[in-house]
């Protein structure tokens, strides 16, 4: 009987890519780091999501899936190495940021580390997210280190200041060496539906990022619905954006599995329709291992294990880190522990 | 691998459920089951046992006893011995016993879940969270009506001992949904779950120990198709219900023809999954993992029919074979396991038999490149492209991870592509427009329709199918009246069996001329005879002479010759099943309109009520001749006014969603009318069916067809379209046959004695049509409160369950 696999299977009409600079692979088909493409008004509309359809798949895909022991170890490993550990409080000193980057440098006990074999990997945190006052702090702490300072930027949170300001904010920012620029989107376009003014938006925070990353946050708990959620999704990247980011961490609700796999299924859909990568970060309310754990099994689910890197995938996170770092000495002791016992950010 | 190399393949890695307390469960037993009979454990009378096997490793579990007529008799014995004591109970009681087995199967609802998931190889993700819970909730759901009975069906009873015999894809969940609703409405059972999973049953057996259910109340009797056939056939058993096989489902009509008992049947499905342009994708093809994968797709509602609408199939394709290579299949212990075990051998090679049947029939079979384990039975997800309705798969229930795709154009072809089967168990309408959503779903042959969602289900909402999907319902207050009678009908006497008609032959020539007058217009003072008055068929809204061309005497009750009446055959009964259908727009109508047809008719009769009545007192004399017409006048009133009321209802699952139970007329149901009482009778069966937008085909009493005549001159007057009613006359013995057997017959009514109820039943098999009968019981025409209302309404209709979840 002729059986057919995935090799015969028609695929979505793809661009001319370059495996050698390929940032991800999707179904087998490698990708090319997203440039943006113009706005296309047509596919923003067609954008449908069934919140009751996506709720259940969020909640039947985290029972659906578990990791034990060795695994689950390893899983808690990538989970920190994907960790955008975040200071972004009004209080924020540069002593403070200073203590945050020693611990991004280190985030696991040698001991632990010891114990569990893992030494080699040298694991740190992905980037540390602050504000812009203190990106210079931040690259000195972090100096050698391989860790990315990635700076909030364009009248984060709420991002209604002046355009231009906006812009200019993200100059400095670079200026100063960010490696990373995180920017939020005026959420009053998806409301009004002014697709344009969101894409010439972005568009124009990408042109100022220049080479940077530029993580675009769409503010998912302002945009409330899925379907704005979908939409915003799409034209943050046509306009070019590197990563999605769902919250500012400000918002009334933060990251959840819902939004998750609707930015997941977006970014999905634009890599089958263009070619490009666009990575994905989840920010806010994420402060259970197990909850980080529901994450990365949603990414492999819906884009595979390529997005599972710190160059597709982030957390964005404060608290997290406290409790992966009990949970992984579990896993070395057998002992269930305490947080005291991990030294601070 | 050391945790450095597994950080960077990120594989799941094994999750396995633990299965030490099952396996210490088992030895606690011996690995050796007997049966649950009176309270207790009971040896099989023959000492047979048989295995029963773990299909995800091919090994054996346990034996179990194999149930034999003499143990069936024992189980039965010991359900009879046990009514009267459980009908005795207060309804509080039998609720706490429930509210008890509800808290039981929580407790230990891991073992539970473990138990199955060896016994039938679903995952353990699906036992646990779903089977398990669901059947808890179905207990506590039920204690609930236990609780609420006499409150809710006043004057009903219980049928009495129920045989229930359940399936081996949710093999505990099957027995919740038999056993729940069964004991809260005061039966007692006999249960005979499928020979491929007997453990779980077994284990609930022990929670009815635990929660000191009175012994008898429920047995389990364990066994294969003979066990079953003993418990069917069993002569003191007053109602089967049965989940399975639709071939099985015939043989248990066919089976129980002859007798009493009551018969609810979840049958077989192919059930349609229908997806449009507008639909959210993404989400779509998650519901389809829930639809064709969940439980290897051996579920008899999986939406195992694929309907695209052209414009998004090559999308919708190429999103599903992504979705189907992230399946994981494998060891179903295992917690992050999507396709576990095929139950057993015999279905893994029916599976891949259809599916080559698929392929040889020309359609593309997809599947994604998965390692199956080496031990144990599996099948991988399996997509069919490139399947036309013609095809195998399209139209056979396959059991199995197998998706048949098809498109269509346009939401009118959606319908009928989707009605195009034998089934109507459960469809699933994918759109984000919900214009589109509700106007296909009423338009759908199916017991459930879940738009945007797939296989939810509740303790709260009926679910069962139309057509060959078999009838009843189970769960809500649907479920509930499978198991109860009204009371008085229970206690109703036996009529004498009728005579076989004097003559099966035509009326002799010249006979006419000796017929009184009372079926012709009265004489003026001339001597003149009387102007002779033809009766002839009605059909299609038209008067139409008898295909055999021949009459059958009509005679008073003492003998007089009152006229002929046409004598109908097979070919009358065709062209009137025919008109039936054609009129279909007639359950379209509002149920506004019908209800003023429904008056007119009832204005005209009243004003006919002393010519009619004067020709009836011939046959049934002039105090019941002149009751009939003024109780049909207010019977006719009576179903005008419930026309417009037969309201469905809206349930309450623990979902954010508005799920529908909506009444609908079961479609063109064909009537038997009782001899006695030729008018009464008569409106009292077609009237409940018109007014729910049934279209008739009815056989007028045998006594006196005559009737008919003045019937369709009422209609006619009453603006009643043509087809929605046709009346045939005839002998009822020599009619019931072509009826019954009609394949575009949806019901069948019969209101004879003993025999024809049992040939009617036995008739229905071909297309497991409908049957309601009188059981050969007087029903006393002439009482509004036994003669009329739900009771009818419940059976001229038929409960479609309409999911609708929302949230933006």
């Amino acid at each position: 009987m002729p059986v057919e696999h995935n090799e015969v299977r028609s695929v979505a009409p793809r661009r001319a890519s370059d495996p050698g600079t390929a940032i991800a692979i999707l179904s087998g088909r490698p990708l090319l780091p997203n440039t943006g493409i113009p706005l296309n008004l047509d596919w923003v509309r067609e954008v449908r999501v069934n919140t009751s359809a996506v709720e259940r798949r969020a909640q039947s895909q985290v029972a659906r899936r578990t990791v034990k022991k060795d695994w689950q170890a390893a899983w808690l490993l990538r989970a920190i190495t994907c960790m955008d550990l975040t200071t972004l409080s009004g209080d924020d000193t540069e002593e403070r940021v200073r203590r945050l980057c020693a611990k991004g440098r280190h985030p696991i006990q040698q001991e632990i580390e010891k114990k569990l074999g893992i030494e080699d990997l040298q694991i740190c945190v992905a980037a540390i997210c602050v504000y812009h006052t203190f990106v210079e702090t931040a690259l000195r702490a972090l100096e050698g280190s391989g860790v990315h300072v990635a700076a909030v930027s364009t009248g984060f949170p709420a991002g209604l200041s002046p355009l231009a300001e906006r812009v200019n904010e993200i100059r400095r920012s670079v200026e100063a060496g960010a490696h990373e620029i995180d920017v939020v989107i005026t959420r009053a376009h998806v409301f009004g539906g002014r697709w344009q003014a969101l894409y010439d938006e972005v568009a124009a925070f990408k042109q100022a990022c220049g080479s940077r990353h530029m993580k675009v946050i769409l503010g998912t708990g302002d945009l409330l619905t899925l379907r704005n959620v979908g939409r915003a999704s799409v034209v943050a990247m046509m306009a070019g954006a590197d990563f999605i980011k769902t919250s500012t961490g400000k918002e009334p609700t933060n990251a959840t599995l819902p939004v998750g796999l609707v930015m997941t299924r977006a970014i999905r859909e634009y890599a089958q329709q263009t070619g490009m990568a666009v990575g994905f970060k989840p920010a806010g309310g994420i402060r259970t291992a197990k909850q980080s754990m529901d994450w990365l099994a949603m990414i492999k689910e819906e884009l595979g294990p390529s997005w599972l890197r710190a160059e597709m995938f982030r957390f964005g996170a404060s608290g997290l880190l406290g409790d992966i770092e009990r949970q992984l000495e579990h896993q070395a002791t057998g002992r269930y522990s305490a947080e005291y016992r991990h030294p601070m950010a | 691998m050391s945790i450095a190399e597994k950080f960077v393949s990120m594989e799941y890695g094994p999750a396995p459920e633990d299965s030490k307390e099952a396996t210490t469960w088992l030895e606690h037993h011996g690995y050796r089951f007997q049966h649950f009979i009176g309270g207790g454990w009971q040896a099989p009378a023959a000492g047979e046992y048989f295995d029963t096997v773990d299909p995800s490793n091919g090994e054996k579990l346990a034996s179990v006893a194999q149930g034999s007529a003499a143990d069936v008799d024992a189980a039965v014995k010991a359900a009879r011995a046990a009514s009267s004591g459980w009908q005795a109970l207060s309804p509080h009681a039998r609720a706490r016993y429930l509210y008890a087995i509800a808290r039981l199967v929580q407790k230990q609802s891991r073992l539970l879940a473990v138990l199955e998931t060896m016994d039938n190889g679903k995952p353990i993700r699906e036992s646990r969270d779903i089977d398990i819970p669901l059947v808890a909730r179905h207990f506590y759901h039920h204690a609930g009506w236990a609780q609420l009975l006499e409150h809710e069906f006043h004057e009903y009873v219980p049928c009495g001992v129920v045989g229930q015999i359940i399936p081996w894809n949710f093999p505990l969940l099957m027995l919740a949904w038999k056993i729940a609703p069964a004991l809260a409405t005061g039966n007692t059972v006999v249960l005979k779950p499928a020979e491929f999973t007997p453990l779980s049953a077994l284990a609930f057996a022990e929670i009815c120990q635990e929660a000191n259910l009175p012994a008898g109340v429920v047995n389990i009797v364990t066994g294969d198709g003979a066990t079953g056939e003993a418990l069917v056939k069993h002569p003191n058993v007053d109602k089967i219900a049965f989940t399975g096989s639709t071939e099985v489902g015939r043989a248990i009509r066919a089976a129980t023809a002859t007798s009493h008992k009551r018969l609810s049947l979840e049958l077989g499905g192919k059930s349609p999954f229908i997806v449009f342009e507008d639909a959210d994708l993404d989400s779509t093809v998650e519901g389809l993992v829930d639809g064709i994968f969940f439980n290897q797709g051996q579920v008899c509602c999986a939406g195992s029919r694929l309907l695209m609408q052209e414009s998004i199939a090559e999308a919708l394709i190429a999103k599903i074979q992504d979705r189907m290579s992230t399946l994981r299949i494998g060891a179903p212990l295992d917690k992050a396991i999507d396709i576990g075990a095929i139950i057993a051998k015999v279905q893994l090679d029916r599976i891949c038999k259809l599916v080559e049947q698929g392929v040889a029939d020309g359609a593309t079979c997809w599947q994604p490149q998965v390692t199956l384990p080496s031990r144990g039975f599996y099948y991988p997800p399996t997509l069919l492209s490139n399947v036309h309705p013609t095809s195998t798969v399209a139209q056979q229930e396959i059991f199995g991870p197998v998706l048949a795709a098809m498109t269509f154009r346009t939401p009118a072809e959606a319908v009928e592509l989707a009605n195009n089967t034998v089934y109507g168990l459960a469809a699933c309408v994918w759109s984000e427009s919900i214009n589109v959503a509700l106007h296909v779903a009423a338009q759908l042959k199916a017991g459930v329709v879940w738009v945007n969602c797939t296989n939810l289900f509740d303790a709260s909402c009926g679910f069962g199918g139309y057509r060959e999907s078999g009838y009843g319902r189970e769960g809500g207050r649907e479920g509930l009246l499978e198991y109860l009678e009204p009371a008085w009908f229970k206690n109703a006497p036996l009529l004498a069996t009728e005579k076989t008609p004097a003559k099966n032959t035509p009326a002799p020539p010249g006979a006419e001329s000796k017929a009184v007058s009372s079926t012709s217009a009265s004489p003026p003072d001339t001597d003149a005879p009387a102007i002779d008055r033809t009766v002839k068929l009605y059909i299609g809204g038209k008067q139409a002479r008898p295909d055999s061309g021949y009459s059958m005497e009509v005679r008073s009750a003492d003998g007089r010759l009152l006229g002929e009446a046409p004598l109908g055959n097979r070919k009358d009964i065709r062209n009137a099943v025919e008109a039936a259908r054609k009129a279909a727009a007639w359950a379209k109508t509002t149920a506004h309109n019908r209800a003023q047809v429904l008056y007119y008719c009832a204005e005209n009769l009243s004003q006919r009520r002393d010519e009619i009545a004067h020709r009836l007192a011939a046959v049934v004399g002039e105090k019941q001749a002149i009751a009939e017409v003024d109780l049909s006048v207010q019977r006719i009133f009576s179903y005008a006014a419930w026309a417009d009321k037969f309201d469905g209802a809206v349930h309450n699952p623990p979902f954010r969603n508005v799920a529908i139970a909506m009444n609908e007329a079961i479609g063109t149901i064909g009537v038997i009318c009782p001899r006695e009482a030729p008018l009464l009778g008569f409106l009292s069966l077609v009237m409940p069916a018109l007014a729910v937008g049934n279209t008739v085909i009815a056989v007028s009493s045998e006594t006196y067809p005559l009737i008919t005549g003045d019937l369709y001159q009422l209609f006619d007057t009453s603006d009643l379209p043509g087809g929605a009613l046709n009346v045939v006359t005839g002998y009822a013995s020599q009619l019931l046959k072509p009826l019954a057997e009609h394949d575009d017959v949806d019901a069948i009514w019969c209101f004879g004695d003993e025999p024809s109820a049992a040939a009617a039943k036995a008739m229905s098999v071909g297309n497991l049509k409908q049957v309601w009968t009188n059981e050969g019981r007087a029903i006393d025409w002439f009482n509004p409160k036994l003669a009329e209302g739900r009771w009818f309404l419940e059976h001229a209709t038929q409960l479609k369950n309409i999911w609708v979840p929302y949230g933006e």
